[in-house]
């Protein structure tokens, strides 16, 4: 029975977290949406640290309707799932080396099966909701979150030859015996799981009052109050999800940067670059408060100053840890790096969806097939007769995955320069 | 005493499931019910601590196959399939059918009952059956696999030659 409790316990702070989080990642969102296109932020709600409570009590007040001729169990059902395939995948993620519920042996798989089920909420979502456009949305929905899906699979693939090993614990941990990140060794690979994680966490945002008929999330138009919620949720959680993946797998999951590098201060057990999370959290301190002194709101002064204060205090716990024992240190610093490297992955989705990606759907499409997927393909290929050089001949890894790399990028050079001629089919009157 | 709670609390859900899927007429319910089926089984695999079955199982059945049955579904118009009664009424050909499988399948049964006292699992069957799966497919049953592969690859070059717009 007490093998039940610790994880039971983890599960449910997990639960009541991710929703908390999936609120700081919509504020990241918008604070962030707001500064790339040049104008200030919602003027309804300041400070800003409102908007996701105003934001999902105006959701809540919505009365719940159901279409007429709609069957009210699959309604029901299909945000759930939605929700409960997002939440149930991050039962295997390892945050830091003593921070996880489960670790099997298919980790990684374990997560991409779950996740594969996700289509089933879209899909039954647009049905149950009894309308034409809810319907074909979703069905469009469903077939870019397969497709999608297939080229973030392709992507980790490659990363997976080097780890051979599917636990995502072992991910982590064979980035350290190997000397480097998997982006270093695949970066391919982690430009695949990248461009393909944007498209299966289309986000539409909260405020509008029923997506548009091009929006990719129109399947969801039928859905008032709290079903929406679950679904905008899993949405936003999906988005700390990817970023957990790929730090996991790409980024050295809980490592810290240099990770190999263990000179100690003289005299002490303590690592030199153990300190570097308080450095970083005194930095991040000390820049907020330079930021908050030139502010001229007053309520958004005083925030600035207590969110300095909180990185002071952080840098503190973090620089006391190191006279704790050694295993608490670990996992201290551990969820610290994940924390950061998944903060830092979204920053980066965030930045590249509202630079570059305004893209229609079929072009999204075209990209997908004609591009993506032939060079995730090829690069798995070269990767594996890297590796496999590798180790027959001796060679150092990091020159035969840079020469794998260059051939990838050959080749995508030679897709992009003769993409398949469609005028000429055109012209012939093929469609 | 939880591992059998669990066991039949699933077998529970599949059984149920299957049966109001073999009798629904909306045949969108079925193909949900069939779903709940398929993920149910997937449960007692992943208690008879075979975690690769669990969720190739997951992966392939709910989330691959009916994923595009759910696809197919949806997109035709199943309206007057519907409405049209489920079950015909030769009820004596299926009755002496039923009688003779059910028949059959007591008797192979009798016959076997020796057999059903499957010997006690062992505390830990493997810890890498991945890498064990692997291992199997790629030395032991090399050809097999690769006449599968060749098989799929067929049926997804037929299907895009048949969706091809004829000129």
């Amino acid at each position: 029975m007490q093998t039940y409790v610790l994880p039971a316990i983890y599960a449910v702070i997990v639960i009541l977290a991710l929703p908390l989080l999936a609120g700081c990642v919509l504020i990241a969102e918008r604070q962030f949406r707001a500064y790339l296109q040049g104008r200030g932020n919602s003027e309804a709600v300041k400070p800003g640290l409102w908007e996701p409570i105003t934001e999902v009590t105006k959701l809540l007040m919505a009365e719940d309707v159901r279409p007429s001729g709609t069957n009210p169990l699959v309604f029901w059902a299909a945000p759930v799932v939605s929700l409960l395939v997002v939440l149930l995948a991050f039962s295997v993620m390892p945050i830091g080396p003593a921070f996880h519920l489960a670790d099997p042996n298919i980790g990684l798989f374990f997560v991409f099966g779950i996740g594969s089920l996700a289509v089933h909420g879209v899909v039954l979502g647009g049905w149950a909701s009894n309308a034409q456009n809810s319907m074909t949305s979703a069905l469009g929905a469903a077939a870019q979150l397969i497709v999608y899906g297939a080229v973030t699979i392709l992507g980790v693939l490659s990363a997976l030859l080097l780890s051979s090993s599917l636990s995502l614990k072992e991910i982590a941990q064979a980035q350290l015996e190997r000397g480097q990140w998997f982006i270093f060794y695949v970066p391919v690979g982690f430009a695949a799981y990248f461009l393909g994680s944007l498209r299966i966490t289309t986000l539409t945002s909260l405020d509008s009052a029923s997506p548009g008929n091009e929006s990719d999330m129109a399947f969801i138009s039928a859905y008032r109050g709290f079903r929406r919620c679950l679904y905008l949720l899993a949405g936003y959680i999906n988005v700390i999800l990817v970023a957990c993946i790929a730090t996991t797998v790409f980024l050295g999951g809980w490592l810290r940067p240099l990770a190999g590098y263990r000179d100690r201060f003289p005299g002490t057990s303590v690592e030199l670059l153990d300190v570097l999370p308080a450095m970083v959290m005194m930095g991040a301190g000390i820049y907020f408060f330079w930021r908050a002194r030139r502010l001229t709101v007053n309520i958004r002064r005083t925030g600035g100053f207590l969110v300095a204060g909180l990185c002071v205090v952080a840098a503190a716990l973090l620089l006391g840890v190191l006279f704790t024992s050694e295993g608490f240190m670990q996992g201290v610093h551990g969820a610290f790096w994940f924390v950061l490297k998944a903060c830092a992955y979204i920053y980066f989705v965030f930045w590249f969806r509202f630079e570059f990606l305004p893209a229609h759907r079929d072009m999204l499409s075209r990209l997908e097939w004609r591009m993506l997927i032939p060079v995730a393909l090829v690069n798995l290929i070269t990767a594996a007769v890297a590796i496999l050089t590798s180790q027959d001949t001796g060679w150092p890894m990091r020159l035969t995955t840079l020469l794998a790399t260059a051939a990838t990028l050959g080749v995508a050079w030679w897709l992009f320069k003769n993409p398949p001629d469609e005028l000429a089919a055109l012209k012939a009157g093929g469609e | 005493m939880l591992n059998t709670l669990f066991f039949y609390f699933l077998s529970a859900i599949a059984v149920g499931s299957a049966i109001l899927m073999v009798t629904r007429r909306n045949i969108a319910h079925a193909a949900i019910f069939l779903v709940t089926a398929l993920l149910a089984t997937a449960g007692i695999f992943l208690q008879l601590q075979s975690e690769f079955l669990f969720i190739v199982q997951v992966f392939l059945y709910a989330g691959g196959i009916m994923v595009l049955f759910i696809f197919v579904i949806m997109l035709l118009n199943l309206e007057p399939a519907a409405r049209l009664a489920k079950f015909n009424r030769s009820q004596v050909i299926a009755a002496t059918l039923a009688l003779v499988l059910g028949a059959q399948i007591l008797y192979a049964v009798f016959v076997g009952r020796s057999s059903l006292r499957l010997p006690a699992l062992q505390a830990n069957i493997s810890p890498q059956n991945t890498e064990a799966v692997g291992d199997a497919l790629f030395h032991q049953f090399i050809v097999p696999f690769e006449i599968v592969s060749v098989l799929l690859l067929v049926s997804l070059i037929g299907a895009a030659v048949m969706a091809k717009r004829r000129a």
